[in-house]
């Protein structure tokens, strides 16, 4: 797949006062794709949409939307943009209808209550309409927002941290909205610092940290480059130490010496060969084991490993 | 030009003036009112004509200039501020829409109502004191002219407060002393000489005498100063609120 939607190039975003929120980043983002930035708090995810969205200006670099520079023909690009901010920040008077129809025309298109209603549908808002802003749950508010940047038919969704601070079933909810979005032809790009979000549902992953992005990988490719595995064995009787002829592996006791447990490289294991000789060494060894389970590291192990490298 | 963001902007502050009716329509009308009660009728009998026209009736331009300059401010400073404190103002600068079409969706609609206002208090005032006006024509252009230049002054007021006192500082400390100086109440004959010569550095006296030339015909500077003093005023905006949206200022880091 190599049909770019955003490419950005040699962004850097210094404020006032000095501080470099953003250095040098490069990045393509393919059409269709869901695509997550992932990062710590304060690490730049924010302030790198907020650059392509145009809320913030670039100090240098620059930024391509559909073939569209964001700056210099700012309406092309603009209008294949929607935005879902972090904050819960909507006009607290207005009715949802009102609100949702406001942004659609905010963004130059002509009025369309088939869409709007079609749009309030899909976010199981349209009991709502005629409710004020100020009389929603935070859930709901939240789907609104999303309504108001899918009201003039995007291209390309930006969803800044959708999840905060939602409870479990709406995050699921919000995760199944993108997905259907994602199947109608929208391209994602969604910050989180919930890994399991991004586990969840992103297609590639990109990986935030200082302001620098730190590396950009297929979900799969990256925990199948990365992720080390663990092999658990319950054990018949306790260790007390790791026999000598099995210090050659990465091994570590538990559960009082009732656990012995193996790492190893996931991304070199196609042909099992490491299970496979050690399996033989504890044979020869004579440790016998009960049960055994393996665990493949998350994408959060990943992540805390790639930001304490670099920090 | 793009019109549907425009009207969307323009609409939805119309909205919101709909929805506070009472505080954008009903209370300058009182207030305003109450100045005619006060001045017109209970001070104003006792007070001679001025330059051959009751004092009912002279002071009816000036209160709506009042009127006008601080409800275009306050309409257009709060329309853009508004946005900025509760932080949807995201999805105005994220929006394919150009600085002039922002412009005028706000500046358009503070205008359209202290341009409403006005002529509602105009109509008011008809119930206090006999009216007439000389240059119908002239009134609407000061009327329409002092309405935009005046919201763009509150469109450039809205971006710079940061907090809900600075949006009341210049109205309160700035336009409302200028204009009750600015001969809203009296002509500046009636002024000593001195007095009369440091008033001329007050704007506000070239757009009251310039509106009440439209109604009777008098005025205590030319017509031309009049109309020059404002069009200075609206490049001086119109300049201003450029280099907001070239720089950024307070609205983008």
């Amino acid at each position: 797949m190599n049909d770019p939607i955003i490419t950005i190039k040699g962004l850097n975003k210094t404020y006032e006062g000095g501080f470099q929120a953003l250095t040098h980043i490069d990045l393509t983002i393919q059409r269709g794709e869901i695509f997550a930035l992932l990062g710590p708090n304060g690490a730049g995810k924010t302030t790198l949409i907020s650059v392509v969205c145009g809320l913030v200006n670039p100090t240098a670099g620059n930024v391509m939307v559909d073939g569209f520079d964001n700056i210099t023909h700012y309406r092309q690009a603009r209008e294949r943009i929607g935005l879902v901010p972090q904050e819960l920040t909507n006009e607290a008077f207005e009715t949802v209808w009102n609100t949702v129809s406001f942004s659609r025309g905010l963004f130059g298109k002509a009025p369309n209550p088939a869409h709007i209603e079609k749009v309030l549908k899909s976010l199981a808002l349209w009991d709502k309409r005629n409710n004020r802003l100020m009389t929603l749950s935070g859930g709901m508010k939240r789907r609104v927002l999303i309504a108001k940047a899918l009201s003039h038919e995007p291209r390309i969704l930006f969803l800044d941290e959708p999840t905060a601070g939602v409870d479990v079933e709406l995050r699921r909810e919000m995760w199944e909205v993108v997905r259907q979005l994602r199947d109608n032809g929208v391209t994602i790009i969604l910050t989180t610092h919930y890994i399991e979000e991004a586990e969840e549902m992103a297609d590639r992953i990109g990986v935030i940290n200082r302001g620098e992005l730190v590396l950009v990988e297929e979900k799969a490719a990256l925990m199948s480059k990365l992720g080390s595995k663990q092999l658990t064995l319950n054990l018949h009787s306790p260790l007390t130490e790791i026999p000598a002829n099995l210090q050659r592996f990465e091994l570590s006791l538990a559960a009082e010496g009732f656990e012995l447990i193996y790492t190893y490289d996931g991304s070199q294991e196609e042909d099992g060969h490491a299970i496979s000789e050690f399996l033989t060494a504890l044979e020869r060894e004579g440790v016998t084991f009960k049960d055994l389970n393996t665990r493949q590291s998350s994408l959060e192990d990943i992540f805390v490993d790639l930001v304490k490298e670099r920090a | 030009m793009n019109l549907h963001p425009v009207r969307a902007i323009y609409m939805a502050e119309m909205a919101r003036t709909r929805r506070t009716l009472l505080q954008s329509i009903v209370s300058p009308v009182i207030s305003t009112s109450l100045y005619f009660v006060v001045f017109g009728a209970a001070i104003g009998s006792r007070i001679s004509e001025v330059n051959g026209v009751s004092y009912g009736a002279f002071i009816v331009p000036g209160l709506i200039m009042l009127m006008l300059l601080t409800q275009s401010v306050s309409n257009a400073s709060f329309g853009i501020f508004f946005p900025k404190f509760s932080g949807s103002i995201y999805e105005l600068l994220s929006a394919p829409i150009s600085h002039l079409e922002i412009v005028i969706g706000y500046v358009g609609a503070a205008a359209s109502k202290s341009i409403l206002l006005g002529l509602i208090i105009l109509a008011t005032s008809n119930f206090f004191v006999p009216l007439e006006i000389a240059h119908p024509f002239w009134m609407l252009f000061f009327l329409v002219l002092t309405a935009v230049t005046f919201s763009l002054l509150g469109f450039i007021i809205g971006i710079w407060a940061d907090g809900f006192d600075r949006l009341q500082l210049v109205p309160l400390l700035v336009i409302t002393p200028l204009t009750f100086l600015g001969g809203s109440f009296y002509s500046i004959d009636m002024l000593p000489p001195f007095w009369q010569t440091i008033t001329l550095a007050n704007p506000v006296v070239y757009l009251v005498s310039g509106f009440r030339w439209s109604f009777y015909g008098i005025s205590d500077v030319s017509l031309a100063a009049s109309v020059g003093m404002i069009t200075l005023f609206l490049v001086a905006c119109l300049g201003t609120i450029g280099w907001i949206f070239r720089t950024g200022y307070r609205l983008k880091p």
